[in-house]
């Protein structure tokens, strides 16, 4: 069989030729307490723990290699035990996904699965126990080679478990769905499979993973693999029995999968395939069937891998990994100058927000100024108030609560207030010629360096900063709600700003710890220009005459984070009304200004719906205010309308020069409106679907950048 | 105030297992905090009635104080073993007695009533700090001959022992070193030894060395059990041509750590701790620096001045065998034979290494573990000779023997 193995892996492995291989060391050991000769397996590319070890084809062929060799010194009866650790601080992260990108073949995708599975079931048929020993960060296929092992044990200190397969688009296809409600029952592995992949990949740390029953004992990092080589050695000598709960394999595995499904919907509204293709194989593993289950497994890797989604959600996971952390046309970090005190122009809600997180992130002064005394010190009452729930919540200690508070003043004089501040930043009403003076008299108090920053989520940058005697120093800083929550920053390069005030912008935003995206001076920069053409061609067909729930329901195969309307009222109809307004004197020819919605803002609704039944329905007063035309559109013609829509404003947007690439694109939707990993934004999707082309000509992305390769 | 000195005993004492210093020893890609801090660890959990938020001092010795043996170690080593915060710590040097000397000081500030209870050990990795590693010697040593230049090369001061006690010969240090083999493998073999380890896990990812990957220390890596007089006679006298000091007659360049728990006698049995040893008086002294391992034989002098008891007296003998000449010295000293039956029981220093500041323990450990076998036996003895001329004793009285706590 191993032969047979050691050739799918070889043909695999030559589809992938940079793959950083991880070695699989084996090392023998006497036991404590004379329990025996035992073979300690490392896995370890070689690299330290910034390059976490991961399993490619020759990764895999080199931990069947060193399976080869105990297998038969435990059957020949020269060791008692196998067991399995990683480097330092890591254990194994998984499947390599730069090797997943390049497969362009059902049976080569097919091959990845079965080799890994051919792999990892050898340790649980060795003539003697296996053990795995988590001392670091598993995830994927490193939870699950675990999984194979008869025994695990788990470090307290290992920060992060999990199996993130479902989050990228994937099943955990080398034995975790088919292994892991077997060994903890079907509720918890449909929690640790579906519910943390699908809540932005949550992980879990060493004491969770044993209080679920995943590790059958947990030590301290300290002296972690020696106190599990102690308990192995217990182990085999029959000193220590490992006891596991009765798995329940009625009712309540069929109501394990049937939350899974629950949340799967909630999320990905059917949209993409990873969760339920995983939850079937969960479903069917009830019978304790193995094998079937890793077939099954076989197969839905092989389908996803060959699948869109899949593809997008790899595009998507590498762009807010690595392309978030280096911003696409950002000038040379050593241009940025420090910032050592802020301030904050306007003290209302929005402004509190910015200086709270300035203070938190920063910790610098920050201060900020308003028009009365009573607004500043609602605004410095504010962020106090937001350190003393951190405090409660124990997020920070007393003296950091002290440090913090210290750090925030409120002052009226400007002067006084930003004299030695270093970075400014305007939250003030969204109208031109307010920003314009603000920037007037900040600049006459600032000193000469000082940053001049605006929170405009639709107003020209390079026109508030026209008056000014130094234009080159203003940038577009521009957070999206909540700011504590949303990782995304657009920041706009004026006409005139120059390189070190960029540099600068985005040191902050770095330690800010937020996604910055550059972006030119267009008319409401990337997402909300997207997100307003796309509401408002749902605005559209309603205006016209589809009726409200037939819109609705067409966008829902996108799997969005919620509904066009919902959106809408999350933002408010007359934040979206404000700036539909100003894209509409900018394009005039592709942004309308719904009569509908105008009267719903001028109604004074927050909203289209009311929720007195629990669920959404249409507000009858909301629903009195419509004047429909009557072109009634089918839900398939709807879609097509707003997905075209949308392809053609990224193509306006990516001819003009807006953002550098179709990438900045989707990182902005992901980080900025929550858009789906399985949509890899909004490009991949529109060019799997052939949307891209109908509108543009052509595809937003070259071909194995979000799918499978040509 | 009127004060009472209070009783001190040893609780109890663990050590890893010792490794050979160098890019081969078991110990090469292993950190020397992380040695000491599994010492300590392990010292906890076998006694899960100190309550660690009591314990009152961490006092760690190292020779070479810089690196992961750095960093007021003591403070450190605390915090990584998981001890509270509460908890403080500190570094001592003293050479090759630095265990054996933060025993002594925590031991001193029991009796006066400073500490209830406290660790003290010693850690010294000699592959990654090797002896003499950022020294710094004052000129006027040479200059004004306050010291010989070989004061500060250790085999070279035991070649200036032999040469001040010439009865004692490269044959009789062969002996005396073959038979510290035995007996170290012979404690092996009977399990004496391994009960005090701690197992360590080591890695190595050089595959010149031997198997790559995670494994397990469990045992002293410097043994050479089978040692014979002819394995011993055709080795190098590297320290001085025609010398009489060899690899096989000394302790070799070791990595490793030792841990103790040292208590008032009273906290021991209210917190119903083992007393496996009770101090009875300790000394230091000083002598040329150019035969240090002169040293053990006047700090006994004091040490058994001061409890009042003579040579006679010492039922068991723990003495650091640095080098052979060293131990032969000390015996010749007071009259005692070669191979007396008192002496280094389960072996020593040159069976098992000497990595300096942690050795002091690991001579208590032994002890101790001898008492427990021995209840007839009332008095030992723990000694060693340390770097620019100096030795340390300390004795114990055994707490199994039926007069124990009593006038002598």
């Amino acid at each position: 069989m191993s032969t047979t193995t050691a050739e799918l892996l070889k043909g695999a492995a030559e589809l992938f030729p940079d793959e950083v291989v991880t070695s699989a060391h084996v090392r023998h050991l006497e036991l404590p307490y004379g329990a025996g000769r035992f073979a300690l397996i490392t896995l370890d590319n070689g690299f330290d723990h910034t390059k976490p070890t991961t399993f490619g084809p020759g990764s895999l062929a080199n931990l069947n290699a060193a399976l080869d060799q105990v297998e038969k010194e435990a059957a020949d009866g020269e060791i008692v035990g196998v067991g399995l650790t990683g480097k330092p601080f890591i254990f194994a992260v998984g499947a390599d996904l730069k090797g997943v990108e390049l497969l362009k073949k059902h049976d080569d995708a097919l091959a990845i699965g079965k080799g890994g599975h051919e792999v990892f079931k050898r340790l649980s048929a060795l003539a003697v126990p296996t053990f795995a020993y988590y001392n670091g960060a598993a995830m994927g296929g490193g939870v699950e080679v675990g999984l194979h092992c008869s025994y695990r044990t788990v470090s307290k200190a290992l920060p992060a478990f999990s199996l993130p397969e479902v989050f990228l688009g994937l099943v955990p296809g080398w034995g975790g769905c088919a292994l892991l409600p077997n060994l903890i029952g079907a509720d918890k592995a449909v929690s640790v499979i579906i519910e943390n992949s699908l809540n932005q990949n949550k992980q879990l740390k060493g004491q969770q993973v044993f209080d679920l029953g995943i590790a059958d004992a947990i030590f301290e990092g300290a002296d972690f693999l020696e106190q599990s080589l102690i308990w192995t050695a217990n182990v085999l000598k029959g000193d220590v029995t490992v006891e596991r709960p009765e798995i329940d394999r009625g009712e309540a595995w069929d109501q394990a999968v049937a939350k899974g499904k629950f949340i799967a919907d909630g999320k990905v509204h059917g949209a993409a395939p990873a969760a339920y293709r995983a939850l079937e194989i969960i479903a069917a593993a009830k019978d304790g069937d193995l094998q079937a289950g890793f077939d099954a497994e076989d197969q839905a890797l092989a389908d996803l891998i060959m699948g869109g989604e899949l593809r997008a959600g790899i595009y998507s996971f590498n762009l807010v990994q690595k392309r978030a952390k280096r911003p696409a046309g950002a000038p040379d970090k050593s241009l940025a100058r420090p910032v050592t005190k802020v301030g904050v122009v306007g003290a209302g809600l929005m402004a509190s927000q910015l200086a709270l997180l300035f203070l938190r992130r920063l910790e610098v002064p920050v201060v900020l100024t308003d028009i009365d005394q009573e607004r500043v010190d609602k605004g410095v009452g504010y962020v106090h108030a937001e350190i003393d729930k951190l405090l409660g919540k124990g997020r920070i200690n007393q003296d950091k609560a002290n440090r913090l508070k210290a750090l925030v003043t409120g002052v009226l004089d400007k002067a006084e207030g930003f004299a030695d501040a270093d970075f400014i930043i305007e939250a003030v009403f969204e109208e031109i010629g307010v920003k314009q003076q603000v920037f007037a008299e900040v600049e006459a108090v600032a000193p000469a360096h000082a940053i001049l920053a605006t929170n405009t989520s639709s107003l020209s940058v390079s026109e508030m900063a026209s008056k000014l005697k130094h234009p080159e120093r203003v940038v577009g800083f521009h957070f999206f709600n909540p700011v504590a929550i949303l990782p995304l920053l657009e920041i706009v390069r004026g006409e005139k700003t120059d390189d070190a005030s960029l540099a600068t912008a985005f040191g902050v935003a770095k330690k800010l710890k937020k996604t910055a995206v550059l972006t030119k001076d267009a008319p409401a920069f990337v997402v909300n220009r997207i997100l307003t053409r796309f509401m408002g061609e749902i605005q559209n067909v309603i205006d016209e005459g589809t009726p409200v729930e037939t819109a609705e329901k067409a966008i829902e195969p996108l799997g969005l984070p919620m509904s066009p309307l919902v959106l809408l009222e999350l933002v408010g109809p007359a934040i979206g009304l404000h700036v539909s307004e100003t894209l509409n004197g900018a394009f005039p020819e592709r942004f309308k200004v719904s009569p509908n919605l105008k009267a719903v803002v001028e109604a004074g609704k927050r909203g289209f719906y009311v929720y007195d039944s629990g669920k959404p329905e249409l507000d009858p007063e909301v629903a009195a205010l419509l004047k429909q035309g009557d072109s009634v559109l089918t839900e398939d013609q709807v879609r097509d309308r707003v997905l075209d829509a949308v392809a053609q404003e990224i193509g306006l947007m990516l001819d003009e020069g807006v953002v550098a690439e179709a990438q900045d694109i989707d990182l902005c939707l992901i980080t900025g409106a929550g858009w789906p990993f399985h949509l890899g934004g909004i490009t991949p999707y529109l060019d799997r679907e052939g949307v891209s082309e109908r509108v543009t000509g052509k595809k937003f992305l070259a071909p194995g950048v979000a799918s499978v390769p040509a | 105030m009127p004060r009472t000195a209070r009783d001190v005993v040893f609780v109890d004492g663990v050590r890893t297992p010792f490794g050979k210093a160098g890019p081969k020893g078991i110990y090469h890609e292993t950190r020397a905090d992380d040695l000491v801090v599994k010492a300590i660890r392990e010292l906890l959990r076998r006694n899960p009635d100190l309550d660690p938020a009591k314990i009152d001092e961490v006092a760690i010795a190292a020779t070479t104080q810089i690196g992961d043996q750095g960093l007021t170690i003591g403070r450190t080593a605390g915090i990584l073993a998981g001890l509270p915060q509460s908890v403080p710590g500190y570094s001592i040097d003293r050479m090759c007695a630095g265990a054996l000397t933060a025993v002594t000081s925590v031991a001193g500030s029991v009796a006066f009533g400073a500490y209830d209870v406290a660790v003290a050990g010693g850690v010294e990795h000699m592959g990654r700090h090797p002896m003499g590693e950022g020294v710094d010697p004052n000129p006027r040593f040479v200059s004004e001959k306050l010291v010989d230049e070989s004061a500060l090369f250790m085999g070279m001061t035991a070649e200036n022992l032999h040469d001040r006690y010439p009865q004692i010969t490269k044959q009789r240090a062969d002996e005396y070193a073959v038979r510290s083999q035995e007996k170290a493998a012979k404690a092996y073999a009977n399990g004496k030894i391994q009960q005090d380890l701690v197992p360590i896990s080591v890695r190595n990812t050089n595959a010149e060395v031997g198997e790559t990957g995670w494994g397990l220390v469990t045992a002293d890596e410097p043994m050479r059990p089978g040692t014979t007089l002819e394995n011993l006679a055709g080795l190098k006298t590297p320290f001085r041509t025609h010398g009489r000091v060899t690899a096989g007659n000394a302790a070799g360049l070791n990595d490793g750590a030792t841990a103790s728990i040292i208590a008032s006698e009273d906290f021991a049995r209210e917190n119903n701790l083992p007393v496996k040893m009770r101090l009875v008086s300790y000394a230091f002294a000083g002598v040329e620096p150019e035969v240090m391992g002169y040293g053990p034989i006047p700090a006994t002098e004091k040490a058994l001045a001061k409890a009042g008891l003579g040579i006679g007296d010492i039922g068991l003998f723990e003495i650091n065998e640095a080098f052979a000449v060293q131990v032969l010295a000390f015996l010749d000293h007071y009259g005692i034979a070669d191979d007396d039956a008192r002496v280094n029981q389960y072996g020593g220093a040159i069976a098992f290494g000497h990595p300096l500041a942690s050795s002091g323990v690991r001579l208590m450990t032994q002890l101790a573990r001898q008492f427990e076998e021995q209840p007839e036996v009332r008095y030992g003895l723990t000694t060693m000779c340390v770097g620019f001329g100096m030795g340390a004793t300390v004795i114990w009285e055994n707490p199994h023997h039926k007069d124990a706590g009593g006038d002598k």
